[in-house]
């Protein structure tokens, strides 16, 4: 159902597109997609409240990529009345996407945590900050992240 | 209260963009060291308490609109971490205190409370 919508919203012409490359297990550079949109929905006078949902979700899908997925791409489009973002990876995949949405497991190595990652509060955070929210993984082939947000 | 003012009057020090500690008000405190959670619950001007001095805590500041990062205990951080600072316009403040007392500190100057 989630799917048919997505299908149908990418057919409206955005009012912008952007394509971000998110390297694998670089630091120095994770969150740099995030951090753009968020100057670009700050430059499009977007509400204060949707820019920071929109910060948020996206670069916990962002920081996955990175952490989990060897790195993947963010595509952003803005709507008149909308924020679509996907972000996917050709990864390892999820084995247990339940599992993976339950807020505290995690399955990030000891050289993420000491960073201060791997709470397992990642896809949760995408979840409460998206309107909607989509995970799809495959083993050995990626993962794909469709968050919706909406302006108004 | 800035995060100049709140610095100086602590005798903390800015380690970077110093010009902004002065424009920018502190709204409450949040500490925590679990990136997520920190970036799930920062409200916008807060002054964040973390023990990270890696670069990631720059992307978390800036996306939640903290007023500042404050790193406790005398912290070093890295060199590469204040520049990232400096070029993403995020405030941050090393403390010679521990979190609970740069909390208090912060209360007290904030509710003009004297002691000793």
């Amino acid at each position: 159902m989630k799917q048919a919508l997505w299908g149908q919203v990418i057919k409206v012409k955005s009012i912008l597109k952007r394509e971000y490359e998110i390297p694998a297990n670089d630091f120095a550079l994770a969150g740099e997609a995030s951090s753009n949109v968020r100057k670009i929905l700050t430059q499009l006078g977007v509400n204060p409240v949707i820019i920071k949902r929109t910060s948020i979700a996206m670069y916990e899908a962002e920081l996955n990529a990175v952490i989990h997925g060897n790195g993947g791409k963010a595509l952003v489009e803005i709507f008149e009345d909308k924020i679509q973002i996907l972000i996917y990876d050709e990864g390892p995949g999820i084995e247990d996407i339940e599992l993976a949405m339950v807020e505290g497991y995690s399955t990030a190595p000891d050289s993420i945590r000491e960073m201060g990652f791997g709470a397992g509060m990642g896809l949760s955070n995408i979840k409460k900050n998206a309107d909607e929210f989509l995970l799809e993984s495959e083993i050995n082939k990626g993962t794909k992240v469709y968050i919706t947000i909406a302006l108004f | 209260m800035t995060v100049k003012e709140f610095a100086l009057h602590n005798g903390y020090k800015i380690l970077s963009c110093v010009d902004r500690a002065e424009e920018l008000e502190i709204t409450g405190v949040y500490i925590c060291d679990l990136l997520s959670m920190a970036m799930a619950k920062i409200d916008d001007g807060e002054l964040w308490i973390t023990v990270h001095t890696n670069l990631n805590i720059i992307a978390i500041a800036s996306l939640t609109n903290a007023s500042c990062i404050v790193i406790p205990e005398g912290i070093e951080v890295e060199e590469n971490t204040i520049n990232k600072a400096q070029e993403k316009e995020v405030v941050i403040v090393q403390a010679s205190d521990r979190s609970y007392d740069i909390c208090i500190n912060f209360y007290r100057q904030k509710s003009g409370v004297t002691y000793d």
